[in-house]
């Protein structure tokens, strides 16, 4: 095992797919000269050339739609978003083109392609850059949702995104970047899309996460061991697919549940996998199950606003506490 | 700098159009065989449609012959073609069969996207016709990025990507015809420019012409009169040679006219034309009766033959009418097939609670 950030864990996985594979390319705003807005593709220009680490202009919707006809055409390109924020200007060819490519061409054009940058709030950069994006291209047939919360996972989680044959939106978390993990040495380490990972283990309740919130639920896991509350702490890193046998024995084995996640509460990732677990385990439950989200505002810029906007720890205790009825 | 110009060969009147565009006799007929074909593919389509057979959108190309046969006929198998939706004969100019397209108006399962894409999103990976895309300009980041892997890999292949006019006011337009100028990619950006969006003439929604569109972004611009089969032919004869030489991207306005309404849920004119402009336009600016009148002056073909090549183009419409009329549905298994290229062997994808595991049946 070696320690790296979760930024080198990327850089590496990126790295080692363009070896393994010349039609990987990355192309995106900075991504060459500037090795990257947040380093991820740190020299990588000079190992493979600018001909595969592509200085994008910024024209989020152009260049997009470039890599899906590169895709189309045989190639496996990784288009980065500098922010998933700037990707709402390419979301028609994420969705319109990407994703339905395959089911209306009826198999004759499969898609391997894989959008990825940072995704939800960082620090004070208010409305326009803080926002998890999840939803909106989960929401879409034929378009899968990865979300790596550590070093590790977003290593063998990348590794796997450009070889799936695909789209699939990549969702890193800019705070996340600078965090230290074991990742194994293994060059050909692949973590299968669609499969959840127990990152904490207890018996009185499930906290079902993905992404960055992994790390509150984490913390208000340790909270509530210091009240003898033991905590499951399921971490999804897919959206789609989504490994629903994980989430169907954590919460049969402890009856309740809440999930956390970085995004606005309507239509979230949470009213979903809520509604698939009253469907599939309804007599499992002793509580219903409850949803902590970001508050359904767009984010405010004053850091005191800020803190109250996003989900933390205190909330997560908060709603455990509700569904153990304390 | 970007340059504007005419590349249309003009030079003695006394020669004769074929002689004067380098086109043999054959070749003359071929693409008169070709037009033929396609008007006759697209009234069956018409005739479909009326009686239910068709259904959605459905915009046909009918007067826009020449811009199909001209432009595709001096491409080679591995060039690609692309797109938007008012695209059946440019998918039959490609290679693809009569029967294929037509089963796919008809929502067929041998249609071309075995009835899953319709009018609007006829595929054929085989002959390199990329699609059929739905939203106006779409298609032309995506023909960028074809053009970026013929670059990628070194090879010489060319892309045409048709678009109408209204496609040029579109933000991705702009945004791809930067990047292939900045990477000189093998494309040719095609505005089948017949004057109106829908029912909005051009001339209401752009204060510049369009041949000057791609002027800021060093493409070189270039009017053709698209109703001229043999012109747009030799156009784009020689410009699919520059561009597979290096030339880089090239952007032509391929001056058209639509005879029809623009879907077929559209009036043919009304608040937006006049009906004597389309009747003076059908009357001036036929692409197959500019054709017959210059074979005909040139001694090339007869009114006899010129019959057969029309009953033949008939016959082509109908058998292709009648294998989609006898072609199956698609079956219910169809429904969830193809949505994933890869179903991971963990996690589920299908979300609908239909099935056991949340999808199929």
């Amino acid at each position: 095992m070696a320690v790296m950030t979760y930024r080198e864990a990327l850089n590496e996985a990126l790295r080692e797919e363009m070896e393994r594979d010349p039609d990987v390319f990355l192309m995106g705003e900075e991504v060459a000269q500037y090795d990257g807005a947040y380093k991820v593709s740190k020299g990588l220009l000079d190992q493979f050339g600018d001909q595969r680490v592509v200085d994008s202009p910024i024209s989020e919707l152009g260049f997009t739609g470039l890599g899906v006809g590169a895709a189309m055409a045989g190639l496996r390109p990784v288009i980065e978003f500098m922010t998933f924020n700037f990707a709402f200007l390419a979301i028609d060819q994420v969705i319109n083109s990407a994703a339905k490519m395959y089911y209306m061409s009826e198999g004759q054009f499969p898609m391997p392609i894989v959008f990825r940058g940072p995704t939800g709030a960082a620090l004070q950069l208010s409305a326009q850059h803080s926002q998890a994006c999840e939803t909106y291209y989960s929401h879409a047939p034929g378009c899968k949702v990865v979300t790596p919360g550590t070093p590790a996972d977003a290593k063998g989680l990348l590794k796997a995104a450009i070889r799936d044959n695909d789209p699939v939106a990549f969702m890193e978390g800019e705070l996340l970047y600078n965090l230290k993990g074991e990742v194994p040495d293994d060059d050909d380490f692949v973590i299968p899309l669609g499969v959840a990972d127990l990152k904490h283990e207890g018996d009185d309740v499930s906290i079902i996460t993905h992404g960055k919130m992994i790390h509150v639920a984490l913390q208000a896991a340790q909270k509530l061991e210091k009240d003898g509350i033991h905590a499951d702490v399921l971490d999804l890193r897919t959206i789609r697919p989504l490994d629903m046998d994980a989430i169907l024995a954590t919460v049969r084995k402890t009856n309740r549940a809440v999930y956390v996640e970085e995004g606005w509460p309507y239509a979230g990732t949470g009213a979903q996998i809520v509604s698939m677990i009253q469907e599939e385990a309804f007599d499992d439950l002793d509580a219903p199950v409850l949803r902590v989200t970001q508050a359904d505002i767009p984010m405010p810029y004053a850091k005191n606003l800020e803190i109250l906007a996003k989900p933390s720890a205190n909330h997560v205790v908060e709603a455990v506490n509700k569904v153990l009825y304390r | 700098m970007a340059e504007t110009k005419t590349k249309a060969r003009k030079s003695s009147k006394k020669t004769d159009p074929l002689t004067r565009f380098g086109i043999s006799e054959e070749l003359a007929l071929d693409l008169m065989r070709d037009m033929l074909l396609y008007r006759r593919f697209e009234e069956k389509a018409e005739e479909a449609y009326a009686i239910g057979k068709i259904g959605g959108f459905c915009h046909l190309h009918i007067g826009q012959e020449g811009a199909a046969a001209g432009t595709i006929k001096p491409l080679r198998d591995d060039d690609y073609v692309m797109s938007a939706y008012r695209e059946h004969t440019q998918a039959l100019a490609k290679g693809v069969t009569p029967k294929a397209v037509m089963a796919e108006l008809y929502g067929r399962a041998d249609g071309a996207s075995g009835g899953k894409g319709g009018s609007m999103h006829i595929f054929d990976a085989k002959t390199r016709f990329m699609g059929g895309h739905g939203i106006v300009g779409g298609q032309v980041p995506l023909a960028t990025g074809i053009g970026w892997k013929i670059k990628y890999r070194a090879e010489d292949s060319v892309v045409i990507v048709y678009m109408g006019d209204a496609a040029v006011n579109q933000g991705g337009f702009h945004e791809a015809l930067n990047m292939a100028a900045i990477w000189q990619l093998p494309v040719i950006y095609v505005v089948e420019n017949n004057a109106y969006g829908m029912g909005t003439a051009f001339s209401r929604v752009s204060t510049t012409d369009m041949v000057d569109k791609s002027r800021a972004h060093g493409i070189p611009g270039h009017s053709v009169n698209g109703q001229d089969v043999l012109e747009t032919y030799a156009f784009f004869r020689d410009l699919a040679a520059e561009v597979r030489t290096g030339a880089g991207p090239q952007f032509i306005d391929l001056r058209t006219y639509r005879f029809r309404g623009h879907s077929m849920s559209d009036p043919v004119s009304g608040t937006y034309r006049s009906v004597e402009e389309v009747e003076r336009a059908k009357e001036e600016l036929d692409p197959i009766a500019m054709l017959r009148d210059t074979l005909m002056d040139a001694g090339v073909i007869d009114q006899a033959a010129l019959q057969d090549l029309d009953q033949e183009a008939r016959q082509l419409a109908q058998e292709a009418a009648d294998f989609a009329d006898a072609s199956p549905l698609p079956g219910p298994e169809a429904l969830y097939a193809h949505v994933w290229a890869e179903v991971n062997p963990n996690g589920r994808l299908f979300f609908d609670g239909r099935g056991a595991q949340g999808g199929p049946p």
